[in-house]
């Protein structure tokens, strides 16, 4: 399974990134695949305020509908605007193109209970 | 890729669903006809001509005619009839959709929803003109109450979704009408769908409660997530996992506790009709999916009706008008409820449907609902019990009137998708699947169906789990029999044609 080890992961399947005070969250590739084909990405608008455990966004593909949840609170400073014509890009490229919004945190605090990649592969494995 | 033989399943008396009698690609009526073909004769007129241009102002007025086909009467009965015979219906086939509760909806429905007295009337006639259905209406507010074990129903709501939002909007004027504002509204992790969407809808928010490995409520993240800004808890009861949760007795003490209100989603209720009622279990309110429990045709988006049933106290806030009987003995339309929400349907509700409720209910009686309520769980049980050997059952039995199950994929390639798409083969309906957990099938045979049939879905189940082991591509390229194959669902979705043009 291809899993980054420069990031943290969330139980619902969320990654996050952190580096110069942004936080960056997309959604695994594990994710993508169980979800088939891409069709359609929900994003919040640039300057809401969320906070942590909020349903910041959706993605829907033929096959469900999921929610993306935010595992830090703060300020949505940028999204990525490519997917609303290539949700494809989450399917093709879950690390790397298909990351959904930067945040600038409240705190970085509630990232350091996330999974790290082995927790996450391990988490995945268990659930089957 | 195999033999034709092997593509086609023994099922002689489907083939007509891929029959060569009919073109692969049916021409939309447009397609149809030619230049001066007409279906009818009409004698010379003897009205006198005007000009359009005197009667029309001319902006109004269009550069040329529409385009309207020109076809002879033969012509479009083809067309129709074709496209019907491509219909897929409980009338024909086994529809085992999980969830929807597709059941045959029996002949006498029609008959008596046909009745000249019911189909011919005007929602604007007088009171006196209608008494034998605001009778009919009567009582069956009388005995979805009994069914339900709650006092009053509001016959209005369109649709069982209409049915949820009703009730949360009663619900919270309940709570306003005591001074509180609750703005939280609790299901459990197994909700339909709806359920959020119907909080959301009236401005609450959704919050999900986890479920435990048995598929029932998590009570200690129950007991976590309820406090007194909880308007509601509304849960499914069997839920979708296909089990009943007997911990509803003190989920409701629970909710209770903290001044919420316990809803039951009436999505289930096939499987505990005349066996339990959800006001004796604790629920404040509930909806009914008649098109579901009551056998009133469904699909393709209605109509439907979603009565709602109330406990004593959130009566004063259902919606009006409410059917009564008068002190004469007449029956008649009721606004007289200050407290009420007000309406939430134009006119009186989806009466036709209503009808066919009533027809259902009282055809069969009390007994008669008890036992399609135990014949379901039978069917949904004994097809479990045949199937658990080649498919996995992530919740243990016994289950409700429907109940999920995990293809073996192992490295085949095959998806619970293809499942679906090979039952089409076998002349089966494809089943609810990747939901409510990943990668199943929901089943739920219902209680109209035959010990053949379901031996018939049975087999049809076994011989797919074998081509997953020893031929995955005749699973994974079906459906091989229908008038169409696999059909490009993504590109469908991601860049829709949803209006016919002329090629031109």
């Amino acid at each position: 399974m291809n899993v980054p080890t420069d990031r943290k992961y969330s139980e619902s399947h969320e990654w996050f990134t952190e580096g110069d005070g942004v936080v960056t969250l997309g959604i695994t590739q594990f994710a993508a695949d169980e979800l088939t084909d891409v069709t359609y990405i929900e994003l919040p608008t640039v300057g809401k305020k969320v906070t942590a455990g909020d349903a910041i966004g959706e993605v829907e593909s033929v096959k469900a509908t999921a929610e993306v949840t935010t595992a830090v609170g703060g300020e949505i400073i940028e999204v990525n605007a490519t997917l609303a014509d290539q949700p494809e890009l989450v399917n093709d490229d879950a690390f790397v193109k298909g990351w959904m919004v930067k945040i600038h945190p409240d705190s970085s605090e509630p990232l350091t209970k996330l999974m790290d990649a082995g927790q996450y592969v391990a988490f995945v494995e268990r659930a089957g | 890729m195999s033999t034709a033989n092997t593509l086609e399943p023994n099922v002689a008396s489907h083939v007509a669903m891929g029959s060569t009698r009919f073109p692969l690609q049916p021409s939309v009526l447009f397609e149809l006809g030619s230049r001066g073909l007409c279906g009818a004769s009409l004698p010379a007129s003897d009205v006198p001509r005007l000009r359009r241009e005197d009667v029309v102002p001319a902006e109004l007025l269009a550069d040329q005619p529409p385009p309207l086909p020109e076809i002879g009467e033969l012509d479009v009965v083809r067309h129709y009839k074709r496209l019907s015979h491509r219909c897929f219906s409980v009338d024909e086939n086994f529809y085992p959709l999980g969830s929807c509760t597709m059941k045959y909806n029996p002949r006498v429905n029609e008959r008596v929803a046909g009745l000249e007295g019911f189909a011919h009337l005007h929602p604007y006639q007088d009171e006196g003109d209608v008494q034998g259905m605001l009778e009919l209406l009567f009582r069956l507010r009388s005995d979805l109450a009994e069914i339900a074990g709650l006092p009053e129903v509001t016959l209005q709501p369109a649709a069982g979704a209409h049915g949820e939002m009703t009730a949360l909007m009663v619900i919270n004027a309940y709570h306003r009408s005591r001074g509180e504002h609750r703005t939280v509204v609790l299901a459990p992790d197994s909700a339909h769908g709806t359920n959020p969407a119907s909080c959301t809808s009236c401005g609450a928010t959704h919050v999900s409660v986890r479920s435990k490995e048995d598929g029932r409520v998590d009570m200690d993240d129950l007991r976590a997530k309820v406090d007194a800004n909880t308007a509601a808890l509304m849960i499914t009861n069997p839920n979708t996992v296909g089990v009943f949760d007997e911990q509803i007795a003190d989920i409701a003490k629970v909710i209770h506790a903290a001044g919420a209100q316990l809803y039951l989603d009436g999505a289930n209720m096939n499987a505990i009709l005349g066996i339990t009622r959800p006001g004796d279990f604790g629920v404040d309110c509930m909806h009914f999916n008649t098109h579901k429990t009551f056998s009133t045709p469904h699909g393709g988006g209605g109509p439907g009706a979603g009565p709602v049933a109330v406990a004593e106290h959130l009566r004063p806030f259902l919606p009006v008008p409410q059917v009564i009987q008068r002190k004469d003995g007449t029956f008649g339309w009721c606004d007289d409820r200050p407290a009420s929400i007000g309406k939430v349907r134009s006119f009186y509700g989806q009466i036709g449907v209503l009808v066919r409720a009533y027809t259902y209910i009282r055809s069969l009686g009390h007994d008669g609902l008890r036992d399609v309520a135990q014949k379901a769980v039978l069917a949904s049980n004994y097809v479990a019990a045949k199937l658990k050997h080649r498919y996995s059952m992530p919740f243990p039995p016994p289950y409700a009137h429907e109940f999920i199950m995990v293809p073996r994929f192992d490295n085949s390639g095959v998806t619970e998708h293809d499942v679906a798409k090979r039952l089409i083969d076998h002349g089966i309906h494809p089943p609810t699947m990747s939901w409510p957990i990943h990668h199943c099938l929901m089943i739920e045979p219902t209680e109209t169906e035959s010990i053949h049939t379901l031996n018939h879905f049975v087999d049809a189940m076994l011989s797919i789990a074998d081509e997953i082991e020893q031929n995955p591509d005749v699973v994974r390229t079906a459906p091989h029999t229908a008038p169409v194959k696999r059909l490009d669902e993504v590109g469908a979705t991601r860049k829709p044609y949803v209006r016919w043009k002329p090629a031109d």
